[in-house]
């Protein structure tokens, strides 16, 4: 197994019952890449992340998140991660400031170091106003975007973000997509689920689920050349459309 | 250690915050204390009296005018008929019935001997029980003084023997009912808001997601769960003293044991609570599972904790299911404690089991948590 990767999934499998959710599937990231992730919903995205990021068992398979085996070792795969979902992950009933102090706090950050972070963060997201306001009258963009940052705050090797900006405007997603790129060029690899085949474009590389299994895997340019299309969508209907 | 701090921290903030939640935790307690130990008596008073004289001569007059008398009874009417008195109690108009039999003076003076017949509403057969003994006393009392009057006829020498009994209350000489609720009114209180509140706790930061987050940190096992149960023991104690002030004050409480004690004993009984919340957290997807949950446990705790029926009289299966109710205990121990000013050694069988009872239910709870599902 190369060093250089940051997760490395081998005949990963979860079954609930009956169903298989996520069905033997291998990939791996390499380090600094822009991963997407995508899948239709119900494909089994959620499930094969929940599994990454340690919290949820694999039924077979293994797979190793920087260099640590997510059953054996979930605990040191979770302090080298960062993670931000789809359902919002900030406290509503706490200011930013609180949500940074605590989860920072959590992560075992110290005093000083939360103080500077807590700062820094709300200089580079120009939230000065905001900062004492509670995060449930924020606007959702901003939400995602403070999330973003909380899930940053320890300064994680590599970030899963599952459908990071949905429901968000376009020109939120926009600033979104390069508060990622910023955070790729410092050497961190990002793990993404989306549903926006314009933000597919933007990854270096994307793998496609159809249920259960990982059906397509590429650079955006390749994948397009080897289906025979100009865009990430039509591959993606392609691929869904031949299940059915 | 100081990522138990800031979980704290977190908590608390949280509790403060919310607008809503905080009159609940101090306002509804107090005024459920200061209401239920006024309400919650067993005494029973203003008794519904009627009664049937069939006799209408000086000695059922007399016997009528002993219920009169008495601060028991209301007497009500003088019903006609028998079927007329059953008909109102039918209706709940009247709880007893006295019927005095003709020819009831006669027969006493005669025969020295008479039947009476009491017919009393037993649909609450505690109450009965206490009416019936109300009745029998003013009966007896009624029979003393005619066989005095009777005696004057006769040989003195016939007069029995009586024994008169005088009770001594102790530790509650005046027989007030406040003195002996409050304390577990307390309790229940103080297990309630604790209950409630832990165990809604977890599994609503289940519902909005964010425990998700939390399951995704590096942060252990016990010190999430110590960080979420603290504020929880904080909020119980600050209860628990808010109650006891006004036990003393409003209704003059004595507090005869050790204050020390008697906190030291609710930490270790309010992790029990707290555990048992925790627990029924983990096993809930929603809070309003987890409070229905929580109110299944609480209504057997309640009824079976001996705060209102006495569990000497239960039968033998439900004593034996009130040794893992923890009320019973903190409810034991409050009385003694408060009332009879019972020490460390008089309280050790139930600290040690509250203990074992805490260790048993944080156990199973910190196991029952996952993080890795």
């Amino acid at each position: 197994m190369k060093a250089a990767n940051a997760i490395q999934v081998k005949n990963l499998t979860k079954t609930f019952g009956e169903f298989t959710a996520v069905n033997n599937i291998s990939f791996h990231v390499g380090k600094g890449e822009v991963f997407g992730f995508l899948g239709a919903n119900g494909a089994g995205k959620t499930t094969a992340m929940k599994m990454l990021i340690g919290i949820l068992k694999p039924t077979s398979g293994k797979a190793q998140v920087a260099n640590y085996d997510i059953t054996s070792h979930a605990n040191d795969v979770k302090k080298n991660i960062g993670y931000m979902s789809q359902r919002f992950s900030l406290y509503n009933d706490l200011t930013i400031k609180e949500n940074i102090t605590f989860f920072g706090g959590i992560y075992g950050l110290k005093k000083a170091t939360i103080k500077t972070k807590t700062q820094a963060l709300i200089n580079d997201l120009g939230l000065h106003d905001e900062a004492n306001k509670l995060v449930g009258s924020l606007p959702l963009g901003w939400k995602q975007k403070v999330a973003f940052s909380v899930s940053l705050l320890h300064d994680p090797q590599i970030i899963f973000l599952d459908e990071p900006t949905g429901g968000v405007d376009p020109i939120t997603r926009r600033q979104f997509w390069e508060m990622i790129y910023r955070e790729a060029h410092k050497g961190k690899t990002i793990f993404v689920t989306t549903h926006y085949m314009d933000e597919a474009e933007y990854c270096d590389r994307v793998s496609i689920m159809v249920e259960g299994k990982i059906e397509a895997l590429d650079s955006p340019k390749n994948l397009k050349t080897q289906y025979k299309v100009d865009s990430m969508n039509q591959v993606f209907l392609k691929l869904a459309r031949n299940i059915e | 250690m100081n990522i138990i701090r800031y979980i704290i921290q977190k908590e608390f903030r949280q509790i403060f915050r919310n607008k809503a939640m905080l009159p609940i935790i101090f306002m509804m307690p107090l005024i459920q204390l200061i209401i239920l130990s006024n309400a919650a008596t067993f005494e029973i008073k203003n008794i519904k009296f009627g009664y049937i004289d069939n006799d209408k001569t000086p000695y059922s007059r007399e016997l009528v005018e002993k219920f009169n008398a008495s601060t028991y009874f209301n007497v009500l009417s003088d019903y006609p008929s028998a079927k007329m008195a059953k008909s109102a109690m039918l209706n709940g108009d009247v709880d007893v019935i006295l019927e005095i039999p003709q020819y009831f003076d006669r027969n006493l003076v005669r025969e020295k001997k008479t039947d009476l017949s009491v017919t009393i509403n037993a649909i609450d057969g505690a109450a009965a029980g206490v009416e019936n003994v109300y009745v029998t006393q003013i009966i007896q009392q009624f029979n003393k003084n005619v066989q005095v009057d009777l005696m004057l006829y006769d040989t003195v020498n016939d007069r029995p023997q009586t024994i008169e009994t005088i009770p001594l209350f102790w530790y509650n000489e005046t027989l007030n009912y406040k003195t002996f609720m409050v304390p577990g009114i307390l309790v229940l209180l103080v297990t309630m808001i604790t209950l409630f509140l832990s165990g809604m706790n977890v599994v609503r930061e289940k519902e909005i997601g964010t425990l998700e987050q939390i399951n995704v940190t590096p942060i252990k096992k016990f010190q999430f769960i110590i960080g979420k149960l603290f504020p929880f023991l904080v909020l119980g104690l600050v209860l628990l003293t808010v109650g006891l002030i006004i036990a003393k004050l409003l209704f003059n409480v004595p507090i005869i044991g050790s204050i020390f004690l008697m906190y030291g004993y609710t930490v270790v009984y309010i992790l029990v609570i707290l555990g048992i919340g925790l627990f029924i957290s983990n096993y809930t997807d929603t809070q309003q599972q987890a409070m229905f949950i929580a109110w299944f446990f609480m209504v057997i705790f309640i009824l079976m904790s001996g705060l209102f029926t006495p569990i000497e009289s239960m039968p033998q299966w439900a004593q034996l299911l009130t040794e893992f109710n923890p009320i019973k205990y903190f409810v034991q121990v409050m009385r003694m404690v408060m009332l009879k000013g019972a020490g460390f050694t008089d309280i050790l069988p139930q600290l040690a089991k509250t203990l074992l009872y805490a260790v048993a239910m944080n156990g199973l709870a910190v196991m029952s948590y996952k993080k890795f599902t």
